[in-house]
């Protein structure tokens, strides 16, 4: 058992445990933290995995902006003077027919596929100077499309929750 | 023998443990959005979804192709659920105006 090994497990415990709590929890608020240490645990699966870059996006978007903003969503939606946090569920039957269904079929494929692992990967050193060569080259179009995708999705956003009621 | 070498297998995470992990992350996501009635958290359902496809990415990236095609995917898909989750939030909040509920079973007209 090396350190790798350990963290691994750490940090893969610590992803299922909490999405298995955001999932299941009947109340939204204990749902919303839950997803909070998720992503810290997908985060450190990033950095197992060699991403330096993404592990600190992962952590500055999603932790930082993502899970604020899904926090101010649930602050805004739910009565919480009265006591109406807690969230039914529907469909239950038939989600978990599909869900089973569905993640054996997955669990099936990863463990038999011989995948082709590469020999002796040492990972990479320095990701964010490559990252950022392949952004201006190779991807330098779908970079420049995701910019334009954020502009139109951040007034566009403004734009549907603020509108206000029309005097009649 | 076979459990010696399942042990063997358990002590040295390769893909296969991170593809499982994201396997397990992407059911849970999935079952999130089938069942749960709050919006909200139909919303953290697909954020779940999300992740393990990070996680697909990134181990594919590191294990196999030695290449770092799959990081540039990951930051592609991370300003996608930014741009998503906004947008969401504000059509839920705009529901919550209009319904005061954002429940999906019961929001289901188009216009009053």
């Amino acid at each position: 058992m090396d350190l790798y090994t350990i963290a691994f497990y750490l940090f893969a415990i610590v992803t299922l445990t909490s999405a298995s709590i955001v999932v299941f929890s009947k109340n939204i608020i204990y749902s919303a933290f839950a997803l909070l240490f998720a992503f810290f645990g997908v985060a450190g699966l990033y950095v197992l995995l060699m991403a330096d870059f993404i592990a600190v996006t992962q952590l500055m978007i999603y932790v930082g902006g993502i899970l604020v903003l899904v926090l101010f969503g649930v602050m805004l939606t739910t009565r919480v003077i009265n006591v109406d946090m807690r969230t039914g569920t529907i469909q239950t039957l038939p989600a978990v027919l599909i869900v089973a269904a569905l993640s054996g079929m997955l669990v099936g494929v990863f463990w038999t596929t011989d995948w082709r692992v590469m020999p002796a990967s040492s990972g990479f050193e320095k990701t964010a100077p490559r990252i950022g060569e392949l952004l201006l080259t190779s991807y330098l179009l779908p970079f420049e499309i995701a910019s334009v995708v954020l502009l139109v999705a951040l007034v566009g956003a403004a734009m549907i929750a603020r509108r206000e009621k029309k005097a009649q | 023998m076979v459990l010696a070498d399942f042990f063997q297998w358990l002590q040295t995470p390769g893909l296969t443990h991170f593809l499982l992990v994201s396997g397990i992350l992407f059911s849970l996501g999935v079952f999130a959005i089938l069942t749960r009635r709050n919006a909200i958290m139909v919303l953290m359902g697909i954020e779940l979804v999300l992740n393990a496809a990070n996680i697909n990415f990134l181990a594919f990236s590191r294990f196999t192709t030695g290449t770092l095609d799959g990081h540039v995917f990951a930051i592609f898909v991370i300003i996608l659920a930014a741009a998503e989750a906004a947008i969401a939030l504000a059509i839920i909040l705009n529901i919550y105006q209009n319904f005061n509920s954002v429940n999906v079973d019961e929001i289901n007209q188009l216009r009053d």
